[in-house]
């Protein structure tokens, strides 16, 4: 009972801190970066519904990205609706196309079902890159006439730091609750065993398309969030397959199919970018590609399961070898507990 | 639309994906043997362009001179390659085996970018440039020379896996590694020697494109997402299918480009690639 009241005190906490973080940092570059660790976050949770719970790799998840931030965007343009709810209409619509999207992939497995995905965001960035409607190559530039918590436009930084948070917390939420209820049990079951829960009736079909479609509407609300913060949105920036890559990188990084692990994938790999790309991103030489690159390839290689999992197997390793180191006086209490109990008798 | 020009651009369309069956007979070959698809491949190309480019440049020598040197080189970066970071993943989960060779392509074209700076460069006034008519027909001779070439390196491979003996090992192992474990084949040999032909492919390719293609850090990304397509449609690990997919990718790309404009090209190749990989995952040319 106690060790709850602690935990919760600590959460609270924690909670409490990052909600206060605007008004103690004061530097834009440095709340920016917050920003950006929050909304790599939230995709990176949302990625991990579908690639980490389901066990499905999407490298096409730009596409649902896009279809969000496009979504608001032309709908706020072209016929004033709101934000807030061109957000929700960009998740839902991603949401619905996602099952296309479903249908179609869910069919394939392992490499297959990646690839296909990296050619269905493909065909969306063609798509976009040339329909007029939605600004071709050129993009579309978000007017700022009003501004404020309505139309979810701010001079300052700070309302964006709290509804990247309040989105990754949303997202976070519904994984958790994802996690505990059937649905997680048998998504579990599906990533590891396909053939017995199909065996003992877990309709696979189904229960992929409902993480698919909860990641497609998260990462479709992060899309609308990035084009309200950056009022301006192209196939470049919303649609590329670097981005689907890196939703799928903070998962890994940190450790797919965990709650937090996408989080700690997002701190550590946001924070390496930001800072090579400033440090060497002025050289115009790509040494800041290649130190990411470089990280990639040595998380890959060395830590497949990713930092909470590298961390998992070290604390189980050092519980094993605590345990062994205490294993040889357990038999010996055994065998003499034995022998009082028989004299006992 | 006239004949002559339907005839021009089905004969460039056969004559590009001559080069795309090279690149994806590289890339079956690895992924046929060991299972692991390779993202990095684009960049094996890109290596191949540059290595054309700078013995050109430095040293005068023509790209069809200095092509079996740039193929050689290129496979001695494969092997190297494999020895130094696949080798580990062999066993690693599919999303490592994925990262780690899609790090690779992002740190093969930053170290591209960082050596020789992001500029387009071409090779000028080669061996083979100009042009060259054919019963009416108009074609470059860089692409006509680039497409015999192909075909001759395709058919060398091919002889390669069905005459020799290194070549049956190969195919063994991709049939079944376990197998071919027991009957004295070291996996490990196979698997280097799948990266160094695979990438020598690749670099051959890229020999072949530099006398008329513009070489700079990102070109690989051209390839490879038709690379996919091709090893797709050819069934995974298969050198023929590859080569008969290779072509009708490039004639599928002229002609919607003829027909839908230059921009939905692509698009018209990535519906067609998602088409088979639903309703005939197999590939166009696999037994069920």
């Amino acid at each position: 009972m106690k060790s709850i009241g602690i935990k919760h005190a600590l959460s609270a906490a924690i909670v409490l801190a990052l909600l206060l973080v605007p008004v103690f940092i004061k530097s834009p570059s440095h709340l920016n970066l917050a920003i950006l660790v929050l909304m790599a976050a939230q995709l990176g949770v949302a990625w991990n519904l579908l690639g980490g719970y389901a066990g499905q790799v999407s490298l096409g998840h730009a596409a649902f990205y896009g279809l969000g931030a496009y979504t608001s965007t032309l709908l706020l343009m072209n016929f004033g609706i709101n934000p807030w709810l061109g957000t929700l209409a960009g998740g839902l619509l991603a949401a619905l196309l996602s099952l296309g999207f479903g249908w179609s992939c869910f069919r394939l497995k392992g490499h297959y079902f990646a690839m296909a995905t990296i050619a269905v965001a493909e065909i969306v960035q063609i798509v976009f890159t040339n329909w007029e409607y939605a600004g071709s190559a050129v993009g579309l530039t978000i007017p700022m006439t009003h501004r404020g918590w309505g139309a979810m436009v701010f001079a300052d930084k700070a309302p964006y730091y709290w509804l990247a948070l309040g989105l990754l917390t949303l997202t976070l939420g519904t994984t958790w609750a994802v996690e505990r209820s059937h649905i997680g049990y048998y998504l579990r079951a599906i990533k590891d065993e396909p053939d017995a829960a199909r065996s003992i009736g877990i309709n696979i079909a189904r229960y992929k398309q409902i993480a698919l479609s909860l990641s497609a509407f998260f990462t479709a609300a992060g899309g609308s969030l990035y084009a309200q913060k950056e009022l301006y949105i192209d196939p470049g920036s919303v649609l590329s397959t670097a981005l689907s890559i890196k939703m799928a990188l903070v998962s890994i990084l940190g450790g797919v199919g965990t709650l937090f692990g996408p989080v700690v994938g997002s701190v550590v790999l946001t924070t390496i970018e930001e800072l090579t790309r400033s440090l060497f991103g002025g050289s115009g030489r790509g040494t800041d590609t290649i130190i990411y690159a470089a990280l990639i390839v040595g998380i890959a290689v060395f830590y497949p399961s990713g930092l909470l999992g590298g961390y998992r197997q070290w604390r189980d390793r050092r519980a094993q070898r605590q345990a062994k180191r205490d294993a040889p006086a357990a038999p010996q209490h055994a065998a003499v507990r034995h022998a009082t109990e028989k004299a006992a008798s | 639309m006239t004949i002559d020009i339907l005839l021009q651009t089905l004969a460039s369309g056969v004559l590009i994906g001559l080069i795309y069956a090279l690149v994806a007979i590289g890339l079956t070959m690895i992924f046929g043997v060991m299972d692991i698809v390779n993202f990095a491949h684009g960049e094996f190309l890109m290596l191949g362009m540059y290595s054309s480019f700078w013995l050109f440049a430095l040293f005068a020598l023509d790209p069809m001179v200095t092509l079996p040197l740039t193929v050689l080189m290129l496979g001695a970066f494969g092997m190297l390659l494999y020895r130094l970071v696949i080798r580990r993943i062999i066993n690693a989960p599919m999303l490592s085996q994925i990262f780690t060779t899609f790090g690779l392509m992002i740190l093969l074209r930053g170290v591209a970018q960082f050596l020789w700076k992001p500029d387009f460069r071409s090779v000028e006034n080669s061996w083979v440039s100009g042009g060259i008519n054919i019963v009416g027909i108009q074609l470059g001779r860089p692409q006509l020379v680039a497409g015999l070439g192909a075909v001759a390196i395709t058919l060398m491979v091919h002889g390669f896996l069905t005459r020799t003996k290194l070549g049956a090992a190969l195919e063994a192992t991709a049939a079944d590694k376990e197998a071919a474990q027991l009957m004295g084949i070291d996996s490990h040999r196979m698997f280097t020697w799948a990266w160094g032909i695979g990438a020598a492919c690749a670099g051959a390719a890229g020999g072949l494109l530099a006398t008329f293609f513009p070489i700079f850090p990102e070109v690989g990304a051209n390839f490879i997402l038709i690379a996919f397509v091709v090893v797709n449609l050819g069934g995974f690990g298969s050198v023929t299918g590859a080569f008969w997919a290779g072509i009708l990718v490039g004639v599928i790309e002229v002609m919607g480009g003829l027909l839908l404009g230059p921009e939905y090209k692509m698009a018209v190749v990535l519906v067609l690639f998602l088409a088979v990989l639903m309703f005939r995952p197999q590939g166009l040319m696999g037994k069920a």
